[in-house]
C-alpha cells in the first residue's frame, strides 16, 4: 500500500510541479504587465535649451513628475564645483523639491537663495543648504551635455563625476 | 471508453456544424465574392515606347508641369508647397514623386499622366463644372505616347536610388488622406512633440483644419487607418485597393495603381501599427500549446494510475 | 470559549481551529461521485475554470482600460494591445474565454437536459444553472460594450431599445437605462460598473449556492440510477473500490476533471493564438460611430438563437415570443410530468424531443447570423414556431411516458 501511494504520488508530483511551472510562467507575464509603459518611460527624457536662459533668472521644467531648476549663474554667486559648465555659462540645475519633506522652494532673485515655505530651510545658488532643517543639498538629476542642450533623465560624463565625488547622491 | 469517444464526437460534430453555420457559411451569405486580379491592371494599356530617362526628366520638370505641385525629395526638389496649404488648395496634398515608379505599376502611370481621373476611378465625381485637381498632360508637341514613357522611365529610375521602406509607402498612398494615429500620422505628416500646450493645441487646430479641407473634397473624411488590418479581411483589403468600386461601388476612394509588391509593402506597414503583436503570438502560440500537450499527458497517466484501482 | 489544547503540530492548530479534517472529508476526500460518469461530468469543473480565466485576464485588463467613450477604444487597441507588456495575450484570452465559455455552457446544459439532472431534488441545481446563464450572459453583454467598437455601440442601441416593449412605446425607460437619449458615457459607465463589480459578485454567489444545490442531491450518473451513497460509500471505504458504485470528489473525479481540462486548455489556446475571430469580430475593430451603421450587425454567437426568434414575428408577438424564450427554460423542470431519471435514449419520445430541440436551436442559431432574406426568413420563422411548439408539447410526451 505504501508503495503503490509512492507511485501514484510521484505521478501527482510531476503533474503538480508541472504545474506549477506553468504558473510561474504566467506570473512572469503578469509582472511584465505591472511594468511602466514604454511611453511612460519615453517620457523620461526632457531636453532643455540652455541659450535660452537668463542671468539669475530662475527656469522651472518639468521631468518625470518632477520640478526642476535651471538657474544660469552670474559673477555675484560664488563657483561651486557643483555648477554645470557649458562654454563660459556656469548653471546650477537641481531637482526643485526640498530634501527636508519634498515641498517646492521658492526663489528669491534679489537674496540669491531659495526660501522652502513649508518649515523654512534655505538653499544657496548651488542647492547647499544655507538654513536647516533640509539636511543634505538639492539633488542634482541624472543628465547630459548636448552642446547647448542639457538633456534631462541621460547618466552623461559631467553627472557621473558629481557623483563620484559625492557632491549629488 | 468507446462510449466516450462516441459521445465526444457527437459534441464536436455538432461544434462543428454550429461554427461552419455561424462563421464561413454566414460570412459568405453577407459578402458576396468580389474577384481578385492580383494588381494586373489588365483594362489599362501597355507603355507604347521605350522611354528615355533623360528626356523624362526635363518633361517632368518642364512642359510636364510636375513639379508644380509635386516635390521629387530624391532628385533634390522639395514640395512647392507645405503639407498644410497644399491640403487647402487642393482638397489633398500632392504626393513626391520620390517612390511612385517603385510602388505603382506603370501602366497606371502611363494612363495617369494622360488622365488622372480615369486611372484614379473618380471620374463618377469629377466632370468639366468640377475639375480634378490634377491636370491632364496634352503633350509638348512630339509623340505623347513616347513622351509619357519618356517621363515614367524618369520616375522609375528616381525610385530606383533607394529602398522604400513599409512606412514610405504608405505615406505615398495612403497617408495623405487617412491618418493613423498609433503612428502618430496625420495628413499633415508626422506629428512632432511639443513642450508646451498651447503649441501641441495649435496643432491639433491645423490638423484639424487640414482634415475639414479632405472631408470637403472627398465628401467624408477618410477613416483613420490605425487598426484597419484588423477591421478588415485580407480578401477586403488587397480587392478593395486594387479597385476600390468592387467593394463599395461609388465611393470617392480613388485607384491609387499600386503594384502588388508596392502593396505587400503597404500592408507591412499596416500589420507593424495595427497588429504588433502578430510576431509575439506566433512565437509563443506553439510553447503554450505544447505545455499543454505535456500537461494532458502527464495528467492522462496519473489519472490512469488513480483509476486503476476503481474499475 | 471552546476548549483548545495544546497543538501537536501545524497541522491539529489548524484543524483545532478551523476543523480542515472535517472540511476536507465532507467537501473532497468523502464527498462522494457516482464512478457511472463520462468526460461531459467534467464540464462543470471547466466552467469554473474558465470564469477564473476570465476573473484574472480581466484584472490584468482592468490596469489600463479606461471606461470613457473618447479613451476606451484606444486604451484597448492601442494602449492594451502595443504598449502593455503582454497586455494582447491578456486579451485575446479574456475574448476567447468569453466566446468559448458559452460553448461550455451549452454543452453542460444540454447534458443536464439528456440526462434528466434536473428533476426528483435537483430542480434547484437546474433553476440555479439558468440563473447563472442569466448572469453570465448579462455579464457578456456588458462587457461586449466596452471596446466601445462599432459593434459595441450597436448592439447597445438595439438590445436596449427592446426595453421599450414594442407597442408600449417605453422610451422613457430605454433613457433611464441609457441615462442618454442615446449609448453614450453614461451608458459606457454604468455597464462597466456592472460588469467589474456587480455581474462578477452575483455569478460568485450563484457559483456557491449551485454548489450547494448539488451536495444533498449528489451528483446524477449516466443510467439515472439511484444510488444508496451510504452503503455505496462504506463498500469503497473498506477497500472494495472495485465494486463501489462510488468514487472520491478528491483525487478519483478531479483526476479525470483535470485531464479533460487539459484536452480543453490545448482547444482553448490554440484558438488564443492562432484562430481567434469568431470572438474578436472585424466589425468591433472599427471605433464607435453613432452616424453609421455597419451593413451587418448581430450579437455573439451563443444570443444568435434567441435573438432569431425575436425577428421573424412582428414587433409585439416578436417580443412575447423573445420573453417566452428567456425563462421556458427555467420550466423545465416542471414542465416534464414523467418521474423518470434517465437517460434521453430511454425516455421514447423524449429522446426525438432532445435531438429536435438541440438541432432547432442550432438552426435558430445559424438563421440569427445571416442576413433576414429570402429563404432564411423562412426557416427562421418555422424554427422558432418549432421551439415554441417543443415547449408546449414537453407536459404532453412526458405525461405519457411509461414509468420506468
Amino acid at each position: 500500500m505504501a508503495v503503490e501511494k509512492e507511485r501514484r504520488d510521484f505521478l501527482g508530483m510531476a503533474l503538480g510541479g508541472f504545474t506549477a511551472l506553468g504558473g510561474i510562467a504566467a506570473l512572469g507575464a503578469a509582472k511584465r504587465t505591472w511594468d511602466p509603459l514604454p511611453s511612460v518611460k519615453a517620457a523620461g527624457f526632457t531636453t532643455v535649451d540652455l541659450t535660452e536662459m537668463q542671468p539669475n533668472q530662475l527656469a522651472v521644467e518639468k521631468w518625470r513628475g518632477k520640478p526642476i531648476f535651471v538657474l544660469k549663474k552670474t559673477d555675484k554667486m560664488k563657483k561651486d564645483d557643483r555648477d554645470i559648465v557649458v562654454g563660459n555659462d556656469r548653471f546650477f540645475v537641481a531637482i526643485g523639491l526640498c530634501t527636508h519633506l519634498g515641498c517646492i522652494p521658492a526663489y528669491y532673485p534679489d537674496e540669491l537663495k531659495f526660501i522652502c515655505a513649508c518649515h523654512g530651510g534655505q538653499f544657496d545658488t548651488a542647492g547647499r543648504v544655507l538654513k536647516s532643517p533640509p539636511p543634505i543639498p538639492l539633488h542634482i538629476p541624472p543628465f547630459k551635455i548636448d552642446g547647448t542642450k542639457l538633456v534631462l533623465g541621460e547618466e552623461g560624463p559631467e553627472y557621473k563625476k558629481l557623483k563620484a565625488a559625492g557632491l549629488t547622491v | 471508453m468507446n462510449k466516450e469517444l462516441k459521445i465526444l464526437a457527437v459534441v464536436v460534430f455538432f461544434t462543428l456544424v454550429t461554427y461552419w453555420g455561424v462563421e464561413p457559411f454566414a460570412h459568405s451569405q453577407m459578402h458576396k465574392h468580389v474577384e481578385f486580379h492580383d494588381f494586373a491592371y489588365k483594362g489599362l494599356p501597355a507603355l507604347k515606347a521605350k522611354g528615355d530617362p533623360a528626356k523624362g526628366k526635363e518633361l517632368v520638370t518642364g512642359a510636364g508641369a510636375c513639379t508644380g505641385c509635386h516635390g521629387i525629395k530624391v532628385d533634390g526638389m522639395p514640395a512647392p508647397m507645405d503639407a498644410a496649404t497644399a491640403v487647402a488648395s487642393y482638397g489633398v496634398n500632392p504626393p513626391d514623386l520620390s517612390h511612385v515608379g517603385a510602388l505603382m505599376d506603370e501602366k497606371f502611370l502611363a494612363d495617369l499622366i494622360k488622365n488622372p481621373a480615369h486611372a484614379l476611378k473618380v471620374e463618377h465625381k469629377f466632370n468639366d463644372k468640377r475639375p480634378f485637381p490634377m491636370t491632364s498632360f496634352m503633350g509638348a508637341g512630339g509623340d505623347i505616347d513616347q513622351e509619357v514613357a519618356d517621363m515614367v522611365a524618369y520616375l522609375k529610375q528616381v525610385a530606383s536610388k533607394e529602398e522604400v521602406t513599409p512606412k514610405e509607402a504608405y505615406e505615398m498612398a495612403c497617408g495623405r488622406c487617412h491618418a493613423m494615429r498609433y503612428d502618430k500620422w496625420t495628413q499633415l505628416g508626422e506629428t512632432p512633440k511639443f513642450k508646451y500646450e498651447k503649441d501641441e493645441v495649435a496643432y491639433k487646430a491645423k490638423v484639424l483644419d487640414a482634415q475639414d479641407h479632405v472631408r470637403a473634397y472627398m465628401g467624408k473624411l477618410p477613416p483613420d487607418l490605425s487598426i484597419i488590418i484588423r477591421a478588415r479581411s485580407e480578401h477586403f483589403l488587397k480587392t478593395f485597393v486594387e479597385n476600390p468600386q468592387s467593394q463599395l461601388p461609388g465611393t470617392a476612394m480613388p485607384r491609387v495603381g499600386l503594384t502588388a509588391e508596392g502593396y505587400e509593402k503597404v500592408v507591412k506597414h499596416l500589420e507593424e501599427v495595427g497588429d504588433p503583436s502578430k510576431p509575439a503570438r506566433d512565437s509563443l502560440g506553439w510553447k503554450v500549446i505544447l505545455y499543454f500537450v505535456i500537461f494532458t499527458v502527464l495528467a492522462y497517466l496519473w489519472k490512469q494510475k488513480i483509476w486503476s484501482k476503481l474499475h | 470559549m471552546a476548549h483548545f489544547e495544546k497543538a501537536k503540530n501545524l497541522h491539529d492548530w489548524l484543524n483545532q481551529r478551523l476543523a480542515i479534517d472535517t472540511l476536507r472529508r465532507v467537501l473532497a476526500t468523502e464527498y462522494w461521485i457516482p464512478k457511472n460518469i463520462n468526460f461531459l461530468w467534467a464540464m462543470g469543473m471547466i466552467l469554473a475554470t474558465t470564469f477564473g480565466i476570465l476573473l484574472i485576464s480581466g484584472i490584468f485588463l482592468l490596469m489600463y482600460y479606461k471606461p470613457d467613450v473618447k479613451l476606451a477604444f484606444d486604451s484597448v487597441n492601442y494602449t492594451i494591445m502595443d504598449e502593455v507588456g503582454y497586455g494582447w495575450l491578456w486579451r485575446h484570452i479574456h475574448g476567447v474565454a468569453a466566446s468559448v465559455v458559452f460553448l461550455i455552457i451549452y454543452i453542460h446544459m444540454f447534458t443536464g437536459i439528456y440526462y434528466g439532472s434536473y428533476k426528483k431534488g435537483r430542480e434547484l441545481i437546474w433553476i440555479s444553472g439558468m440563473l447563472l446563464f442569466v448572469t453570465f450572459s448579462a455579464e457578456a453583454f456588458s462587457g461586449y460594450m466596452l471596446p466601445w467598437g462599432q459593434m459595441s455601440y450597436w448592439a447597445g442601441m438595439v438590445i436596449t431599445n427592446l426595453f421599450s416593449l414594442g407597442s408600449l412605446e417605453l422610451n422613457g425607460l430605454v433613457e433611464w437605462i441609457r441615462g442618454d437619449y442615446v449609448p453614450g458615457d453614461a451608458f459606457l459607465n454604468r455597464f462597466f460598473m456592472l460588469h467589474v463589480l456587480l455581474m462578477p459578485l452575483i455569478i460568485i454567489g450563484l457559483i456557491v449556492f449551485h454548489f450547494g444545490t448539488l451536495r444533498i442531491p449528489h451528483v446524477n450518473n449516466q443510467d439515472g440510477e439511484e444510488i444508496d451513497f451510504d452503503a455505496e460509500a462504506k463498500k469503497y471505504l473498506a477497500g472494495d473500490t472495485k465494486n463501489a458504485k462510488v468514487i472520491r470528489f478528491q483525487w478519483d473525479f478531479l483526476s479525470k476533471d483535470i485531464f479533460v481540462l487539459g484536452v480543453f486548455l490545448i482547444f482553448f489556446f490554440y484558438l488564443v493564438f492562432y484562430h481567434y475571430e469568431f470572438a474578436m469580430d472585424p466589425v468591433n475593430f472599427d471605433p464607435a460611430d453613432g452616424l453609421k451603421t455597419p451593413p451587418h450587425i448581430y450579437p455573439e454567437w451563443y444570443f444568435l438563437w434567441s435573438y432569431e426568434i425575436l425577428r421573424p414575428f412582428p414587433k409585439d408577438p416578436g417580443l412575447i415570443a423573445f420573453g417566452f424564450a428567456q425563462v421556458i427554460f427555467f420550466l423545465l423542470p416542471f414542465l416534464d410530468r414523467s418521474p423518470n431519471v434517465a437517460p434521453a435514449n430511454r425516455r421514447g419520445l423524449f429522446a426525438i424531443w432532445f435531438w429536435v430541440l438541440l438541432i432547432d436551436m442550432i438552426v435558430l442559431t445559424v438563421m440569427g447570423k445571416v442576413p433576414p432574406q429570402g429563404v432564411f426568413n423562412t426557416i427562421g420563422l418555422y424554427a422558432a414556431l418549432t421551439f415554441i411548439g417543443l415547449w408546449i408539447l414537453l407536459p404532453i410526451i412526458t405525461m405519457l411516458e411509461k414509468k420506468k
